[in-house]
């Protein structure tokens, strides 16, 4: 099934959904280096590769600096490797039209960046208006995904100050995958979120990917999110892959990297 | 009172009209230059300090310098109004530029970066994000200069472009302060009006954040 196919709206979604493939996300190589003071080169990201299947949820998970937001962003081509490759569908993202790349990935940041001067309605139908959808086609769309999302329908004619920080959460998913995109690119998703909201959002989210099937890519510092959401966790340390589990083998690993994130979060539970 | 309104109202009203269309052409003329050009500037950051330095010297020149500056030029020179209408887009052309400028760059650039990785193209970025969220920052450019030309335009009277100056400067040389009031009076009003119902657009067209 072609790139056109998948990318069409889908508005019978029973009659889509058997047929459609998922796309999956293959680094090779890679290594991003940018310019530090002088001659000098600072690398980013040291080769790194990975092969993350179609339909699975991986995290990556590292602290402040550690390249899980570059290389997240390298998957829709808003940062291009300095070497090596990323494919999407098995295709270069150097190969890949741009804008038809990043229309077909869904994109969720920390605060949303939902647009300040538009509707709930118009920023969630965003990726269909820029498909040129009918303005009938989209707001139909819209009103599923919001319900999918667990939002109420009267919710469509608000403004984003008017909305509270989960909704907002939500308005950024639905929005995310309004095109019905085979991959959702998470940047702290949730980072801004209160720990009640931040869970309630956790458990709606595992719901709603066991319905859709995505590959997901969630960048994340918390260790307990990324056990909850994630089937398989990557540890960045300064740019490269320093342990790569199943989730369920996380907690009795012997990997230093990765028994140190444990110790951590288990002083933090500790009464 | 009502024999001198009678006498000069006539002449009042024509010279506000010219007064007007000085100003008018003048702004028309600047923001056609100044805001594609602001725009272009964002695209290509390393010009930017160059050319508004540029146009910042227009601005440090004393108007009445700058009129009598460009009088000898060809086919500047020929015609008055074409001249004053010239010298004031040079005014107005800074404060636009720049605001046009400033309203892009001071767009969150996490939403920016949202607008690029959701497919937009540099075009739909720049009308559907870009333009509407520095609207108000672009429209308080607009609002100084056009402030700014309602007062210069004053002086174009004295190279013989007509306008409200025309009074004032009759009024100065014949030492009759109630001719000078007649041009005076109705060169700020229009500056009062011009800027207050920009205030008004520039309070409508921002974008509310937060609750």
């Amino acid at each position: 099934m072609g790139r056109a196919t998948r990318l069409k709206l889908q508005t019978n979604p029973d009659r889509v959904r058997q047929e459609r493939r998922v796309a999956g996300i293959e680094f090779a190589s890679v290594r991003y280096a940018v310019n530090a003071k002088g001659d000098a080169q600072r690398l980013l990201i040291r080769d790194v590769s990975l092969v993350l299947e179609a339909g699975t949820t991986t995290a990556l998970l590292g602290r402040s600096g550690s390249g899980k937001t570059t290389l997240l962003r390298m998957v829709n081509g808003l940062v291009m490797p300095t070497a090596g490759e990323v494919l999407v569908e098995d295709k270069p993202t150097t190969l890949w039209e741009t804008l038809t790349l990043r229309r077909s990935i869904g994109y969720v940041i920390q605060e949303t960046g939902l647009f300040p001067h538009w509707t709930v309605e118009r920023n969630t139908g965003l990726a269909l208006e820029l498909q040129g959808a009918s303005r009938q086609e989209a707001t139909q769309r819209v009103m599923e995904l919001l319900a999918l999302a667990g939002l109420e329908s009267g919710i469509a004619e608000r403004y984003p100050w008017q909305l509270s920080g989960g909704q907002r959460q939500r308005v950024g998913l639905a929005r995310a995958l309004a095109a019905d995109p085979g991959i959702l690119l998470m940047d702290e998703p949730f980072g801004a979120l209160d720990p009640l909201t931040r869970a309630e959002m956790q458990s709606m989210l595992r719901d709603l990917l066991a319905r859709v099937r995505k590959t997901v890519l969630l960048v994340t510092h918390d260790l307990d999110e990324a056990l909850f959401l994630a089937g398989r966790i990557i540890f960045l340390d300064r740019g490269e892959v320093v342990a790569d589990h199943a989730s369920g083998d996380v907690l009795g690993s012997e990997n230093e990297h990765v028994q140190r994130y444990v110790a951590a979060v288990r002083r933090r539970s500790e009464p | 009172m009502r024999e001198w309104l009678h006498l000069h109202g006539a002449e009042i009203a024509r010279l506000t009209f010219e007064h007007l269309w000085l100003t008018f052409f003048a702004l028309l003329l600047a923001a056609a230059i100044g805001i594609p050009l602001g725009i272009v500037l964002t695209r290509y950051e390393r010009l930017a300090k160059p050319v508004i330095a540029a146009a910042n010297i227009v601005q440090v020149i004393p108007s009445l310098a700058l009129f009598g500056l460009l009088l000898p030029v060809p086919w500047l020179g020929e015609n008055a109004a074409r001249l004053a209408i010239l010298a004031l887009t040079g005014y107005a052309l800074l404060p636009i530029l720049r605001n046009t400028y400033a309203s892009i760059r001071s767009v969150d650039p996490a939403l920016i970066d949202v607008a690029n990785a959701m497919g937009m193209t540099g075009m739909q970025r720049l009308w559907k994000v870009e333009l509407p969220l520095g609207a108000s920052v672009l429209l308080a450019g607009l609002r100084t200069a056009t402030v700014t030309c309602v007062g210069v335009a004053t002086i174009a009277a004295a190279i013989g472009a007509g306008g409200l100056g025309e009074l004032i400067f009759r009024g100065v040389a014949s030492v009759d302060n109630g001719l000078v009031l007649a041009g005076a009076i109705p060169a700020a009003l229009l500056a009062l009006l011009a800027d207050g119902g920009l205030g008004l657009l520039e309070k409508r067209l921002s974008v509310r954040r937060d609750a």
